[in-house]
């Protein structure tokens, strides 16, 4: 095998910084090494940075893989081939039906597929590979969330929702409250945790356009963020849902067969012994044996980890982006062959991260992986150069590129719908928008969101804004997952609980955060040389979600009794049987 | 009062900003969902549902806070070598893998035998049959 010895088939003399993926992607939001967020963007700094690794990642693709020609073909290529198909697939798209929820024509196996893409995000794709590679067994813990949190959407959330609601979480949570007030507060949770998600996505972009495309300046990573920004939004106004989820659907099959190709090859490289990856790895990591048991990660502050992984658990099915996906189907039980599919192949996929991340380790070497300019983000794209040279590199990275834009427009679609459907149409027009002018609405926040999401990533890039992933679930977990559960499993939930819930969920996890050592007081921070911090964790989840669940409780006893006993009737019938939603069995 | 309605006039909102769907709109002709509610047969579907939600939801819910809770704070007990390099937190971990997976079959399987014949008893009894 054409495992490269370090050093010698990677350092270059004229390397520079290109900034690659950063903190950005990790998904933790706990540890951040100093170095990479040293190394933003200061060029100086970078050289020393690069002079003292053994082995950088931009070596690698400046040196010998340096093959910007083959990285920006095969990103063209992805790029054509999928803006062609999400022409073809959208052709009139004027029906609010068809633009927001793809009239409800996907199967369970494809909507599955695209459910899965829209967890294979960056930060689960690079981030837990390099979790694992860098941390070991607390890299592995962290997945175990991605996978079970999925029985949440199962058993409780995703047939009922599509049974009762048509496109966004609002139609649930106000199916039986007063409209205006639940909308309002449904669209802003829905706004605000994908924006949140969005820029943890885009942060990323930057660096890993520059790594394709070799580009170093601040400027021109700038130039690359607002090109990739507008494909996006191509996507989302040319595709609608339709469209955004044939991305996701070509997207994920792509990263399922790239990482589970890897993943064979590897075992058969390792004798088909998982043990003999460990022993390896164990010896190319600084940590040792430590990689094989928890705490390299979390041992710090264990609460914090129970509040984050709990955050995991609840938050992943309630984010806006996958409860829309639940509507793309034409029933209930394509919900239920969706989510088959998505733990399927979200188990495979972990599995096969496992397997990468600890290869990772054991062929390239913690120490070289630390001191790439990427981090541990960086772990699966060495691992992929050192057994399958430039080619399998620029897979990868086009591979996760393509992952960043397609979870990017789906979280643009669903906050451009919500603000259309939960705002423009319901309340602004009091439900007599034209079915056109409410798709024009959404095509012209589609644009707005999209516009956001370049400056924001613009502004973000080369920061650390890995809290950002942790943040938009704990948003989720606290105030998504509570009023959907009471709205379909309590029948006094009333509009005062509902509005309590959402916002002391929206509340409290945005309060703690700012005043939790992810903003103040710690060398990590956002603000390190200040410190009003009062908050101990990093993870609001453990304090914010038993509140908004609280919360929603005390406003619904304090509230009035029956507020629309015959919409409660309906509802309840609704959710169980889809009788009455038009759908069809 | 005319109501506006969207392309398919599922639902329309009302001027006291009631959000009503064509169930509303057609109260004669939409299904009585009272009665519905009232029949013995979605009263068996309801119960079989969430007689085994519910307690399905706990059991995976305490299963994987346990994992978290071990992870967290008895890293002795994980480090227990079973095979190998291969302990018992790395065991423990891919057992929450295989329950989720196992969950989800007994799930679809409760769905298919259980629950998709009592919801077609509401709906045949109710007129409603797809």
């Amino acid at each position: 095998m054409n495992h490269a010895a370090p050093g010698s088939a990677f350092s270059h003399p004229t390397v520079t910084h290109t900034g690659f993926v950063k903190s950005g992607w990790a998904h933790t939001g706990l540890v951040k090494s100093a170095l990479v967020k040293s190394a933003l963007g200061k060029t100086a700094l970078t050289k020393t940075v690069v002079a003292k690794a053994a082995v950088t990642f931009l070596a690698a693709t400046t040196a010998v893989g340096s093959n910007p020609v083959l990285n920006l073909g095969l990103f063209v290529g992805f790029v054509a081939v999928t803006l062609y198909i999400v022409h073809r697939v959208s052709s009139g798209n004027q029906t609010t039906s068809s633009y927001y929820a793809a009239g409800g024509e996907f199967t369970g196996g494809q909507n599955g597929i695209a459910l899965s893409g829209d967890f294979l995000s960056a930060a689960s794709f690079l981030g837990i590979a390099g979790g694992i590679a860098v941390h070991g067994y607390d890299g592995f813990v962290y997945s175990v969330g991605w996978v079970v949190a999925w029985l949440v959407g199962l058993l409780l959330v995703g047939e009922m929702l599509r049974n009762t609601g048509r496109f966004t979480m609002g139609d649930v949570v106000a199916f039986r409250m007063r409209q205006r007030p639940v909308r309002v507060a449904a669209a802003a949770s829905t706004l605000l945790i994908s924006y949140f998600y969005l820029l943890a996505q885009i942060a990323g972009a930057g660096g890993l356009v520059a790594l394709l495309l070799n580009i170093t300046g601040k400027f021109g990573q700038s130039i690359a963020i607002a090109v990739a920004g507008a494909i996006m939004i191509l996507y989302v106004l040319i595709g609608g849902m339709k469209g955004t989820t044939w991305v996701q659907i070509i997207k994920a099959t792509l990263l399922l067969m790239c990482m589970a190709l890897i993943t064979i090859f590897l075992l058969g490289r390792f004798g088909f012994n998982f043990s003999t990856i460990l022993s390896q790895a164990t010896q190319h990591n600084s940590l040792g044996n430590a990689i094989l048991t928890p705490g390299t990660l979390y041992g710090k502050n264990e609460l914090d980890f129970v509040s984050l992984a709990l955050a995991l658990v609840l938050g992943i099915c309630s984010l806006p982006h996958v409860l829309m996906r639940f509507y793309t189907v034409p029933n209930a039980r394509q919900v239920r062959r969706s989510l088959v599919w998505a733990i399927w192949s979200m188990v495979g996929f972990y599995l096969c991260t496992l397997v990468v991340g600890y290869s990772a380790t054991a062929l390239v070497g913690s120490d070289a992986i630390v001191h790439a300019p990427g981090g541990e983000n960086s772990a699966a794209p060495l691992l992929a150069y050192a057994i399958g040279g430039s080619i399998l590199l620029g897979l990868v990275s086009a591979v996760a590129f393509a992952t960043i834009l397609a979870v990017v427009a789906g979280l643009t679609l669903t906050a451009s719908v919500s603000f259309a459907h939960d705002v423009y149409a319901s309340i602004i027009k009091k439900g007599n928008a034209e079915p056109r002018s409410e798709v024009r609405v959404a095509r012209l926040t589609a644009v707005a969101m999209g516009v956001l999401a370049i400056l924001g990533g613009i502004l973000v890039n080369g920061r650390n804004v890995a809290f950002l992933v942790a943040l938009a679930l704990a948003l989720a977990a606290s105030a998504n997952l509570s009023t959907l559960l009471y709205s379909l499993f309590w029948k006094r939930f009333n509009t005062p609980g509902a509005l309590a819930s959402i916002y002391s969920g929206l509340g409290s996890c945005i309060l703690l955060i700012v005043f939790s050592p992810v903003v103040s007081g710690a060398s990590t921070s956002i603000f390190p040389t200040v410190d009003f911090h009062v908050f101990p964790l990093s993870n609001p989840g453990i304090v914010s979600i038993p509140l908004s669940f609280l919360c929603g409780w005390v406003a619904t006893m304090i509230g009035s009794r029956e507020e629309n006993p015959a919409k409660q009737v309906e509802m309840e019938v609704r959710a169980m049987t889809g009788i009455g939603s038009g759908l069809h069995s | 009062m005319a109501l506006a309605t969207d392309t398919q006039g599922r639902y329309s909102v009302s001027p006291d900003g009631q959000f009503l769907f064509d169930s509303d709109e057609d109260a004669d002709r939409g299904p009585d969902f009272a009665a519905i509610r009232g029949s013995a047969e979605f009263g068996a579907l309801r119960r079989r549902f969430r007689r085994f939600v519910f307690p399905m939801t706990a059991l995976f819910m305490g299963w994987y806070l346990a994992f978290v809770l071990l992870a967290a704070y008895d890293h002795p007990f994980m480090a227990i070598q079973v095979s190998g390099l291969i302990n018992v937190g790395m065991l423990l971990g891919l057992a929450q893998f295989v329950s989720t997976v196992v969950i989800m079959l007994v799930y679809t399987r409760y769905a298919r035998l259980r629950l998709d014949p009592a919801l077609e008893a509401v709906r045949a009894s109710s007129g409603e049959s797809s």
